[in-house]
Parts: C-alpha cells; structure tokens; sequence
C-alpha cells in the first residue's frame, strides 16, 4: 500500500511538493520509489539554477535504469539535500523525509494550483 | 501483442514488475534486483528462460553439419556433453551465441536466444540446403514445444537432488542431478515428465539449466521454489540476469556481440576452433588471430563517483571520443559503476586509463581483466 501523505502536492510525473512560505520542497513518491527500487545514484541541480515548471532537472539511476526528475514548479533552486547524494537508498527507505532532493523558490505560486491533491494522485495511480 | 511463456502466471501470482524483452513479457523483478542479484550470489535463484529457443539438429550428418556453421569443434562432445559456441556469417560477424549440446551420437540440441530464433533458423535452414549431407540432416525449429528454468546460486547443489530427484535415463547417465559436472546433461523424469538438465548458466554461479514442456516446467518451478525455500532461493527477473552476467562479463547478444562483431574482437576466441577444418568465417577469424584488430572489447570500472555507466555512452582516451559502452550498471556485489564496451586495441590494455562520457561529463574509469568479479 503506497503512502501518501495527505499535506503534499503531486505531479503525475511523481514528484511530491512540500510549500512552506515563497519555498517548495520537492521528491518523489513513495509510489515512484518503490517502481524504481533500489536507487543508486541522485544527481541534483546546480544550485541557483532557474528552472521551469516540468523541466527535467535531477536525475535518479536505479540498478536498472536512470530516471529523469522535472521540477512541478518554476523558480529558483535555492537548497540541495546533500546527505542524498551521499547516500542514495535515502530516497527509498525515507521518500517524504531524508530522500527529498531540492527547494525552489517559487517564482509563480499560482503553479501550485495545477498540481494533483493526495486524492488525485492516488486515483492516478491506481491507488 | 507480447508473448507469454508458460509461468506468465506465476510470474504475477509472485507480484512481478513485467517488461517487453524482445517481444516477451517476461519479469525484470519480482522485489530488488539487488536482492534477487545477491541471493544469487549467495544462496540460490530461479530464473525463466522459457523465451530462449530450442532447434535440434540430427542425422548422419549432423556433426559435420554443425561443425560447418558453428565456431567451436562439434567434435569434442561426447553423448550428454555441451560446449558454449557462436554460429557466424560469412563476413564472420556473430549471427547468434549459443549452447550446443550432443544428446546421442547423431542428436544435437541448440539453445539460442529469444531475440535470435527467426534469424538463426532461417540461416540454419539456407545453410543445410546447400550443405552437401544434407539428405542425412533433420533440422527443427522446437522453441514452440518447450519452457526452461535456470536455477543458479551456491546452494543449488544441496536441494537440486530433492527437486528432480532420481537417475538420469537419457544423454549423461547419472545417479543423480549433482552428478553432472559443468556443461554435461542428462535427460530425467520428473513427475512422469521428460526434463533435460544441464549443469550450465548465466550468472557466473553454480547450478543448473531445466528444459522440458510448459506443464513440466511449471511443476518444476513450483517443486524448486518449494526445496530451496529453507535455502534462501528468491525468483529471480532479468534485471538480475543482466547485472549477474554483466560482473562475469559473459557477452549479451544485441550489446556485445551483433553482425558486425566477429568472436574474436568480443573477446570469444576461445570458443573458436581454427584447427578443425574449413567452416563459416574462419578465413577472416584466422587473419583476425594473426593481425592487430579495429576494436576490442574491454571490462572496465569507474574509478571516481559517478552515475551507473549505461549501453551507448561514448568512452573516451586521451582526450578523444574512442569507443562506446555495450553493457553497464551498478554492480550490486561490488556497489560500484561497472561496465563492457569496444575501444581500439591500443586502449585494451589491463590498467589503462580511460574516461565514461555520462550526460555530457566524463568520468574516470579503469580498464580491467575479465571477470570483473572473481570469486573468492
């Protein structure tokens, strides 16, 4: 049974949204996680990079394949998680906790509107 | 639509991730290829190949038959014996690499790979039409008749008796299944089934390939599942099978080895026989031994941090694009960026520095001997 946080907002590209003030913080699913399993490497964006909403910013490699990671809102990376890097198998065992991987400063929050609610997610994936 | 082979619902029943492999739907996973890849490793792991194909070859001429197509010497076998062997065309890049086992004096059986079966048994077909023997050659396409299993590990060898329990009564006679020794088979009942079990694999471990019908094959899932349970055996996806192979470096064909590669630039040689007389490509495999190749295939490991190198990344040397990657991943043993690829003969060398090209930058890595991981 996935979890999914009923305070997040999600992508249907997987990636979950945590907003605290002008500040999103962004991972992905416990769904997307346990689709990839064993991730073994987290590349993130260089910090201060602008990116778009939907733009391919990160990128996660399980064993099998590497996987691309969009950012679900436009603005400014202002914070990496590091620790991730370091240890990968965070995204896995802690995806809402240790295994988040950027914060954006929001440079349109009304993006955040287009985003799906837990129960749309959950619908999305069959949940 | 995709092909199901006969535990296509076992395969579900097990909750397993289903993936097109050469159109088969066929498991990548069943829980972690990490953990199917270190069961196997360390205890025991079943695996469907059902998908791979089966032709038998018989006749009075068959041996000279297979000798003419196939690379390495037909005639080392005796009755119940197999060897590894590649089948090459004319220009002698590797039409397919496969096992070729002798069952009975005039009776062979090839197991090919999925993705090669209509290739294969159209040069097959071509080739025995103008073969001068040919009137004592039967020559058939089984793929349809047969499902198979390969179950693989350290600990295979303390419950495979318990599985398919008995002597054998055709090809290798043996009092029981471990007495086979590598690349022998023997035909055994099991349940009032025919099974052929050969002691051969992909993974670089101990253990056992298990041919017979989709109803034998199923009960045979069932049955070792069953007996290796108290030995930690997990089933087992072709992700696994993938990284598995790729840490011993044993060639997969659409990677390492195609039409356009002969045996010995994928470093194959050894099952090149140029002694035994004339047969397909031997004249260019030949000046290949004798002469400095075009490409070479070399195991290699990252040597910084780095994403898992994968298929098609460039390598570089000396500052140059020179080569491509054919195979690669994290190994789960190693916990480390490994790889295969083709670079120049120049850069083939053990300890040579090179560079893994992976979304625009280059990373180091280090040329070394095959396999990648040995075991201890």
């Amino acid at each position: 049974m996935n979890n999914i946080p009923s305070d997040l907002k999600y992508t249907k590209s997987h990636e979950w949204v945590r907003v605290s003030g002008d500040t999103a913080t962004v991972g992905i699913s416990d769904h997307a996680q346990a689709e990839l399993t064993d991730v073994v490497f987290v590349e993130l964006p260089e910090a201060g990079r602008k990116v778009k909403a939907c733009e391919a910013c990160a990128v996660v490699e399980s064993v099998k394949t590497a996987s691309d990671i969009y950012s679900p809102v436009s603005g400014e990376i202002v914070a990496l998680n590091k620790p991730v890097t370091d240890n990968p198998a965070l995204v896995n065992t802690e995806p809402y906790a240790g295994g988040w991987f950027f914060k954006i400063k929001l440079s349109n929050p009304a993006e955040l509107n287009a985003l799906l609610s837990p129960e749309d997610y959950k619908k999305q994936i069959g949940g | 639509m995709l092909k199901r082979t006969a535990l296509f619902s076992a395969h579900q029943k097990l909750g397993a991730k289903l993936i097109d492999f050469g159109g088969w739907e066929m498991p990548v996973q069943y829980t972690s290829i990490t953990d199917e890849h270190l069961a196997v490793r360390n205890a025991a792991g079943i695996f469907d190949i059902s998908h791979m194909g089966e032709v038998t070859v018989s006749g009075a001429a068959a041996a000279d038959f297979l000798n003419r197509v196939l690379t390495n010497d037909i005639r080392r076998l005796a009755p119940g014996e197999g060897q590894y062997t590649l089948m090459c065309n004319e220009r002698s890049g590797v039409i397919d690499d496969l096992y070729a086992y002798r069952l009975s004096g005039e009776v062979f059986l090839l197991i090919i790979n999925a993705s090669r079966i209509e290739p294969d048994v159209a040069w097959l077909k071509s080739q025995s039409a103008e073969f001068p023997g040919r009137g004592e050659l039967q020559l058939t396409d089984a793929s349809h008749n047969y499902a198979a299993v390969a179950v693989q590990g350290p600990h295979v060898k303390e419950f495979i008796n318990t599985g398919i329990p008995g002597a054998s009564s055709s090809a290798l006679r043996v009092n029981a299944v471990t007495d086979l020794k590598k690349n022998q088979i023997g035909g055994f009942q099991f349940e009032n089934h025919s099974v052929l079990v050969s002691r051969t694999g992909y993974t670089g471990e101990d253990g056992f390939e298990i041919v017979g019908s989709d109803e034998a094959i199923r009960h045979v899932w069932d049955k070792i599942l069953a007996v290796g349970q108290p030995f930690g055996i997990k089933p087992c996806g072709l992700g696994a099978r993938d990284t598995l192979r790729t840490e011993v470096c044993y060639p997969l064909y659409g990677h390492e080895l195609d039409e356009n590669t002969t045996p010995i630039e994928a470093g194959v040689g050894f099952f090149v026989s140029l002694d035994k007389g004339e047969f397909n490509g031997h004249a260019i495999l030949a000046a290949q031994n004798a002469t400095s190749l075009k490409k070479k295939l070399v195991a290699f490991k990252m040597a910084e941090k780095s994403a898992p190198p994968r298929p098609h990344y460039p390598i570089w040397a000396n500052g140059a694009s020179v080569g491509i990657v054919t195979s690669g991943t994290q190994s789960p043993s190693l916990n480390l960026g490994i790889g295969l690829g083709y670079v120049p003969p120049e850069f083939a060398k053990r300890d040579t520095r090179i560079e893994i090209e992976i979304r625009g930058k280059r990373f180091a890595a280090v040329v070394v001997p095959k396999p990648i991981l040995k075991k201890s």
